[in-house]
């Protein structure tokens, strides 16, 4: 690809980087924004991503916490309403059930029940996932269950350049957002374009286009279902790959446009099968799109047990390419 | 549990589309009971039951074609319905129950990424898109071969079908005689007729001015709709002869003769438009000649409406074609397999006729006789259409 000559060139970043960039960027655009949660400061998270912010900003705005969800997470909201542009990390969606009531109750609702009188303009970080052996406590994929909430907005940034963007353009939305980054995902690797900014957090977007069949998913999975979509290409099926990126609220017309095009669907998504965001996406696509399919939708998702501990297990549970090859394959009607 | 399924009306025969239940679950039927009416290639058949019993369930919906042998629905039979057999009573409870042993076993069942959902009976596969865009050029799903998962009917399988149709688009599926189809199943039958059986003929003139007058007499007093017709003397005439001669009535089945225990005489008619079919008159050589003679109104009556039945359709032993009044004199039929006969008559024409000597006008009618020549020779065959009209110089006795 020919390179900008106005533009810096890209650095080698790591998602984990990305997500810093954009929280050193927006305690540098606004004196209101600070950071809240359990180890983030001394210990530098526990995914490591906000090391040296304590240094950088201080104590008062890169704030370790008690380990009590409900109360930090409960007093970001305060602080929201009272002003603040506050940034609560949960350190995993495991723990954020202790803070559910906060942020079903109170950050999703005060908008209504108070007339439209306070909002809540707080982002709430959380990891997200399974794959790194962290048992059935704490390898959850709930983001689905808060993509249920109206209220909120829920987040799945998958690319660097979502990891990096995403967050300030929560910050300046009125009303409470989620952003799901999973675990697997920190690691992750690539060129930054040294002046990535924010991005829109409203739209889903086409990671690879093709006219056979739309692989649906976000998050993690996404790049398993790009694994899967060359895969497929090898075969001779050309996979069209959409990465939701909001999944509250969702981008209805690039899905629907996508399966409208390739009117065939696969929905991948880490979460339990029995009631997840596949099955919105699924009936959405029934609802809006029915005359333009031309097979049964088809869902990857996690088998519906708590994930196991074992890595074999644990990696069996969850989707992968392979088991995203398979269920395209067989909407396809190509199997065996 | 008997099961119900759609019956095979003639070898030729491998769907069928339900256009009608003549019955509902918790029917009581009886066996010959018409509980359906089934459209294949020879028209709407009413299709008769052969168990009693009980309609437990339908399985195929209105509308849907099904191969041959397809459960249409199933019935409990008579002696479960009396037995009370419907589902395994519980075990009484004891005085005390046990505490309830918790079951640590039953995994839930791990779904697969794609539940394997048996297609209902008979239901057509077909994904949203195919149906819609068939329905837009008024295909009939039920012709097109589907490709896609489990064997559905998808999108380019009808693209397929439509790229290599002539432009104008077929005309909807029709309900009721579907002319065409039934010209394609007469060509099958006939076309398989003559390459199989190798067909003699006969032809013998029959002088029936003793029957035109008995009719005659028979006739003076009855209204034109309850008249005796010569069609009826000559069908019970082929009929009782088929007594002595059983190697005209049957069927060639699996490389043999098989001589049907009964008469069932299939009458041709002609159905305007260009159809022919020869439903089945039951039992034709234990029927009085007016008996024989409502019978034939009334299949031809029901031809017309296109309501045969399925056994009449697939029963006839013999095959009885006449051309009657607008016709020729003679006509040498095709074997309707598996059939191995089929006796023609022709129109009646008054000819110069020597009677005991003497030249008079006669009414004759011409009767010939295909036969199958695996099955018989002409000597027999020729012993039979004299018996033929042996029998029809005795109208009185018929």
């Amino acid at each position: 690809m020919q390179q900008d000559q106005a533009r810096p060139a890209p650095q080698e970043t790591t998602y984990r980087e990305a997500v810093r960039a954009a929280i050193r960027d927006a305690m540098q655009r606004d004196e209101r924004v600070f950071l809240m949660g359990e180890d983030v400061g001394r210990y530098g998270g526990c995914y490591a991503v906000s090391k040296g912010l304590l240094a950088e900003f201080g104590p008062k705005r890169i704030r370790d916490t008690p380990l009590s969800e409900s109360g930090f997470t409960g007093a970001g909201i305060g602080a929201a309403m009272a002003g603040m542009r506050p940034i609560v990390e949960v350190m995993t969606v495991n723990f954020s059930l202790l803070a559910l009531d906060q942020i079903l109750n109170n950050a999703a609702s005060i908008r209504s029940m108070s007339g439209n009188q306070f909002g809540v303009p707080l982002v709430i970080r959380m990891a997200t996932g399974a794959g790194r052996q962290l048992a059935a406590q704490h390898s959850h994929s709930l983001e689905g269950w808060y993509a249920h909430i109206p209220g909120i907005k829920v987040l799945a940034p998958a690319t660097l350049e979502d990891a990096r963007g995403m967050l300030w353009t929560a910050l300046e939305d009125p009303d409470p957002v989620l952003i799901f980054e999973n675990i697997m995902l920190y690691n992750m690797s690539g060129p930054l374009a040294a002046d990535a900014g924010p991005v829109d957090i409203d739209k889903a977007a086409i990671r690879r286009a093709g006219r056979d069949i739309s692989l649906i998913t976000y998050g993690g999975s996404l790049f398993k279902t790009l694994e899967a979509a060359t895969q497929l290409a090898a075969e001779g099926v050309e996979a069209e790959v959409v990465d939701l990126r909001s999944l509250r609220p969702l981008d209805d017309e690039t899905i629907v446009a996508s399966v409208r095009k390739t009117r065939r669907a696969v929905v991948i998504d880490e979460g339990w099968r029995s009631g997840s965001l596949a099955a919105e996406i699924c009936m959405r696509l029934v609802e809006q799109a029915f005359f333009d399919l031309d097979a049964p939708l088809a869902r990857v998702c996690s088998e519906e047990v708590p994930i196991p501990y074992p890595s074999h297990l644990e990696q069996a549970a969850i989707p992968q390419a392979t088991k995203i090859v398979a269920a395209a394959k067989r909407v396809l009607g190509r199997e065996g | 549990m008997a099961e119900f399924r759609m019956p095979s009306l003639g070898a030729d025969m491998e769907a069928g589309t339900l256009v009608e239940w003549m019955v509902k679950p918790s029917d009581k039927v009886k066996r010959g009971d018409i509980v359906a009416v089934v459209e294949t290639q020879k028209g709407a058949i009413e299709i008769e039951i052969f168990e009693t019993g009980v309609i437990e369930k339908i399985l195929v919906d209105i509308g849907t074609k099904v191969p041959v042998g397809t459960p249409l629905a199933t019935l409990r039979t008579k002696v479960e319905a009396e037995a009370g057999v419907k589902e395994p009573a519980a075990p009484e409870a004891p005085a005390i129950m046990p505490p309830p042993i918790p079951k640590p076993a039953e995994a839930p069942p791990i779904a697969a990424a794609l539940p394997e959902v048996s297609p209902l009976p008979g239901r057509l596969r077909a994904s949203p898109a195919a149906r819609q865009l068939a329905q837009a050029h008024g295909l009939d799903l039920t012709t097109i071969t589907g490709s896609g998962a489990g064997g559905a009917i998808v999108l380019k399988d009808v693209e397929a079908r439509l790229a290599s149709m002539p432009s104008p688009p077929p005309k909807k599926p029709v309900i009721g005689l579907d002319l065409g189809a039934m010209r394609a199943a007469i060509a099958a039958a006939m076309a398989r007729s003559k390459r199989e059986i190798p067909h003699y003929y006969l032809q013998h003139q029959v002088d029936v001015t003793g029957c035109e007058a008995w009719l005659a007499e028979r006739n003076a007093a009855r209204p034109p709709q309850s008249r005796l017709l010569l069609g009826a003397l000559a069908a019970k005439a082929v009929a009782s002869a088929l007594r002595r001669f059983p190697a005209f009535n049957g069927f060639w089945q699996n490389g043999k003769f098989e001589a049907a225990p009964a008469v069932h005489l299939g009458m041709a008619i002609a159905i305007r438009g260009g159809g022919l079919a020869a439903p089945a008159i039951h039992d034709a050589d234990r029927l009085s000649c007016d008996e024989l003679m409502a019978a034939m109104r009334d299949l031809v009556q029901r031809m017309r409406f296109g309501r045969i039945r399925s056994s009449e359709i697939a029963d006839a032993t013999i095959t009885v074609s006449s051309l009657g009044e607008r016709g020729v004199e003679a006509l040498f039929g095709i074997i309707y397999p598996p059939q191995v006969a089929i006796v023609g008559f022709g129109k009646v024409v008054t000819r110069p006729w020597v009677v005991e000597g003497i030249i008079q006008p006669r009414s004759i009618l011409t009767v010939t006789l295909s036969g199958d020549h695996r099955v018989s020779d002409g000597h027999a065959g020729a012993l039979f259409l004299v018996e033929i009209d042996r029998l029809l110089q005795e109208p009185e006795k018929l």
